[in-house]
């Protein structure tokens, strides 16, 4: 029997209350600094007054100024978000009819479509950069004599082409959830099929949209090496215009246009969650209701 | 039951999936505002016939009759029949009165006629103000109420519920059990149950249909069925039976005599067999129909005024004891090796002292306690 009485507040640590060890605590602390530091620095050194990213010299907003000011930047910034914007809105929409396909129904060679959809994935990116510079030189040249959004087709097409299956995938395991039943009920109760789809499948499925939805987005913005080899001269993207800007000199200048871009990301994916009402967190804990 | 009138019929129906048969030839009717059970072990067929008057299922032969309309055809969204699913099935993403409401907006009801009728199908199942809640607010018994008024707000000529009460727990599905009974009157709709319980189907249902294999055993209302089995199936799915083997030694229209092989005691009924035919009967005893008496000692044995000498009695030795509270259970092995059951109401707060483990006893049972079985 342990005589002492505890003084309040400050009670020995439970057995699984891991946060109150200090040995836990410092590696958690590793963990974060590991995780967080680059970025934190990347972003801290957008505003020092110094062309070199290594010595502070004092808060400076000129890098943001400048880089606003690189027409070629923001061309390349805004083709990256339309693109993104574009390939988001087909692969969900693909994406989502390709999952319902292999969930509804059966048919031959099922298991084949199965497999080949999570071919995307699985092939490393160099090679689906290769065949998409193959497909787009010898199958299907696409015209970069095209006006400004028409010009950005091919790069459109190899993101939807990779995007489409993470977003099929997503939603197929959404859909796995889905009781039976709550359609069953719905036909009992007089609707027919497209009323049974937008009325009750659609709410089901609506977390896998918009988390598929975000995926494709974000692995829209961020792709270099399929974007590498079907870019042209007037169809930068903005990771592809860094990465030419990196091969000259790292300025701050591209660490403050990172940094719009990190924060962008963090915004939208916010909103996103905010949006959806926490039904993407929901998704993750596998929880289907 | 005089002026009851069809209201579904099943015309040989069969439902085949390959080789299997699930629903083999069903023949049967129901009656206008019965409360009907469907009753049988799992995979015997019962949910596959709901879910074919559904819609959710096409018979592979016969038809379904509604009102005198065959409806085999029919989608289910065009049927006049609601269920109340096993899994409640109310859509997670609507509040109450949308759940409520929504077979009526489908049916294009106009809104102020559907938000009062919703009002009154949630006041029908007690729900009343829980309209704006949603259903993970609710506990499993809610949303049950939840889908009984969704299906009931429809006024369906027949209501159909697949193992209604089979997810709630052990107090809250007795109470469900009188509250559907009342609500089924209170409604006048056609009731029809499936479940695997039979003290459910019991306990609720106005006639029942004892299902085995794809086949229908027996239709009969409850104490026709645990009283007047036609089979040994039936005997044993519903409650629990002594069964013994052996032939009719004596079969007159006013009593009958059988001799079984393990029981030292022959068993005369008050009453003859009908349609007996020469070889092996049956005979089903209740377990709550044999009496316990005290033996040894020089004790006379107990006299049963209604049977003759030398029947209904066999001496045995309590080996097991089974005490249930309101009730006790006594496995009583007699001469020749097997047991039977033997149940004894706990009276008084001693009863279940009368009688010990290893004691000798006599079993006795009435002349009209027990029943033949032909098959």
């Amino acid at each position: 029997m342990v005589s002492a009485k505890p003084r309040p507040g400050r009670t020995q640590p439970g057995p699984l209350e891991y946060l109150r060890r200090w040995p836990i605590r410092g590696w958690l602390a590793l963990v974060v600094i590991y995780l967080y530091a680059p970025l934190i620095t990347l972003m801290a050194f957008s505003f020092n007054a110094s062309k070199r990213n290594i010595v502070w010299r004092g808060f400076t907003l000129d890098w943001y100024a400048k880089a606003f000011a690189d027409t070629d930047l923001i061309v390349a910034f805004g083709n990256s978000l339309t693109i993104a914007a574009v390939s988001t809105v087909v692969s969900v929409a693909l994406g989502a009819l390709t999952a319902l396909l292999l969930w509804r129904f059966r048919f031959p060679f099922k298991p084949v479509l199965e497999g080949a959809l999570s071919l995307p994935i699985v092939v490393p990116e160099i090679c689906m950069g290769v065949a998409m510079l193959v497909f787009f030189t010898q199958i299907l040249p696409w015209p970069t004599s095209l006006p400004w959004p028409l010009n950005l087709g091919a790069i459109i097409i190899s993101h939807i082409s990779f995007s489409f299956s993470f977003v099929a995938i997503v939603i197929r395991g959404r859909l796995a959830s889905f009781n039976r039943e709550l359609e069953e009920a719905a036909k009992d109760l007089g609707a027919g099929e497209w009323r049974i789809f937008w009325d009750v499948l659609a709410p089901h499925m609506r977390p896998g949209l918009l988390a598929g939805g975000l995926l494709a987005f974000t692995l829209s913005l961020d792709d270099f090496v399929i974007t590498f080899f079907t870019s042209g001269p007037d169809t930068t993207t903005f990771p592809v215009k860094v990465y030419s800007m990196v091969r000259f000199s790292v300025t701050p200048e591209v660490n403050a246009a990172s940094t719009i871009l990190i924060v962008l990301t963090v915004a939208l994916t916010a909103i996103a969650l905010r949006v959806s009402g926490g039904a993407v967190a929901t998704l993750e804990a596998g929880e289907g209701l | 039951m005089s002026a009851s009138k069809t209201i579904i019929r099943f015309e040989n129906l069969t439902k085949r999936y390959g080789k299997v048969v699930a629903v083999d030839g069903v023949d049967l009717s129901i009656e206008e505002g019965e409360f009907f059970a469907l009753l049988g072990p799992s995979g015997c067929g019962k949910t596959t016939l709901l879910r074919m008057l559904a819609g959710f299922e096409t018979p592979t032969e016969g038809r379904i009759l509604i009102d005198g309309q065959d409806i085999s055809r029919t989608p289910p969204n065009k049927r006049p029949v609601n269920m109340v699913f096993q899994s409640y099935a109310v859509f997670p993403h609507m509040t109450v009165a949308d759940n409520v409401a929504y077979g009526l907006k489908v049916d294009g009801v106009p809104g102020a006629e559907r938000s009062r009728r919703v009002e009154e199908a949630l006041a029908l199942v007690k729900l009343d103000g829980y309209g704006g809640r949603k259903p993970d607010q609710l506990s499993g018994g809610q949303r049950q109420r939840v889908a009984l008024a969704r299906a009931l707000v429809k006024r369906p000529r027949v209501l159909l519920l697949d193992e209604p009460l089979s997810a709630l727990d052990a107090k809250l599905r007795e109470a469900m059990r009188s509250e559907l009974t009342q609500l089924q009157e209170k409604v006048g709709i056609t009731f029809l149950i499936v479940t695997h319980d039979q003290d459910e189907a019991l306990a609720m249902a106005s006639r029942c249909a004892v299902m085995n294999r794809g086949l229908l055993q027996q239709v009969a209302t409850p104490s026709d069925l645990y009283e007047f089995p036609n089979s040994r199936f039936v005997a044993d799915f519903i409650g629990s039976v002594n069964l013994f083997e052996g032939r009719l030694a004596v079969d007159e229209p006013d009593h009958a005599v059988v001799v079984c092989g393990d029981l030292p005691t022959r068993i005369f009924l008050d009453h003859g067999v009908t349609g007996a035919r020469d070889g092996t009967v049956w005979v089903a005893l209740r377990p709550e129909k044999i009496e316990l008496h005290k033996r040894g000692d020089g004790r006379a044995p107990p006299v049963l005024e209604d049977t003759p000498e030398g029947h209904n009695l066999a001496p045995g030795i309590i080996r097991h004891i089974a005490y249930l509270g309101s009730e006790s259970v006594y496995d009583v092995a007699i001469e020749g090796g097997r047991s039977v059951k033997a149940l004894r109401s706990n009276l008084t707060r001693r009863d279940q002292e009368d009688f010990t483990w290893d004691e000798p006893v006599w079993l006795a049972w009435h002349a009209c306690s027990s029943a033949v079985l032909l098959s």
